[in-house]
């Protein structure tokens, strides 16, 4: 998938992979991709949430191994 | 739809519990909240300047595993458990149980206090330091970082009352 920016957030633990997704985001412009790689395994509950209540959309979110990426469009 | 309100009274002054509040505060602002926190009694600790003098203590605190952030796993996995007969007279208990868990919490990706505390700041949460205690334990307004508004309970109510979520920590 094509993304505009890529955060990555290996590593990090709650809250922080939001917290910088977020900061991202906010350096985006509306519509444009960001691609996150993480693998704190709450990541995917919470990127589900943190889409549903920030508006940004969640394309897509995949699991390997013990990574996880997602996919998010700017509102 | 209108901003959602997050109010949180921070009532602890130990390491373990600053994390709560800003983990909470920092959180709801990247979800789009207003957050505004009202540090009081030993909750101020978690505004000074310097917070590399929190503590955490295992005494009387049964909920607290005490495990080495170091060796093989099998030695990780052991849960110590002191007395707390013994952890009270122990001299520099404390101290070894805060360098114990400040090497668990860099161990597990978790941010420092005082990182959590400055992406707060940068999310504009804002940081309301009950007066009324600064001057009851004898602090000053230098004592404490920046960006601090000194107000009472009446100013925290002002946005509490407005608030979707409400809570004390």
């Amino acid at each position: 998938m094509n993304f505009d920016k890529e955060l990555d957030a290996r590593g990090l633990n709650c809250p922080l992979p939001i917290l910088r997704a977020k900061k991202a985001l906010n350096e985006l412009t509306t519509g444009q991709v960001l691609k996150i790689v993480a693998t704190d395994p709450g990541a995917i509950k919470d990127f589900e949430a943190f889409a549903k209540q920030t508006g940004n959309e969640l394309l897509s979110s995949a699991q390997a191994g013990t990574e996880f990426t997602f996919f998010i469009k700017s509102k | 739809m209108s901003q959602k309100k997050l109010a949180i009274i921070a009532t602890k002054g130990t390491l373990d519990w600053a994390y709560p509040p800003f983990i909470l505060a920092s959180t709801a602002a990247a979800l789009d909240y207003e957050v505004q926190i009202f540090f009081t009694f030993y909750g101020l600790q978690l505004l000074r300047k310097d917070v590399s003098g929190l503590k955490v203590s295992p005494l009387g605190n049964p909920g607290m595993p005490m495990k080495m952030p170091f060796g093989p796993q099998w030695f990780r996995g052991i849960n110590w458990n002191i007395p707390n007969a013994i952890q009270a007279i122990v001299p520099g208990y404390e101290s070894l149980a805060t360098a114990l868990m400040k090497k668990t919490i860099a161990n597990n990706g978790v941010e420092s206090v005082e990182n959590m505390r400055m992406f707060c700041q940068e999310a504009d949460v804002k940081f309301i330091a009950c007066q009324m205690t600064v001057e009851l334990f004898g602090f000053s307004h230098d004592d404490f970082v920046d960006g601090l508004e000194y107000a009472g309970a009446a100013k925290f109510f002002e946005f509490a009352g407005e608030s979707d979520i409400c809570l004390y920590l």
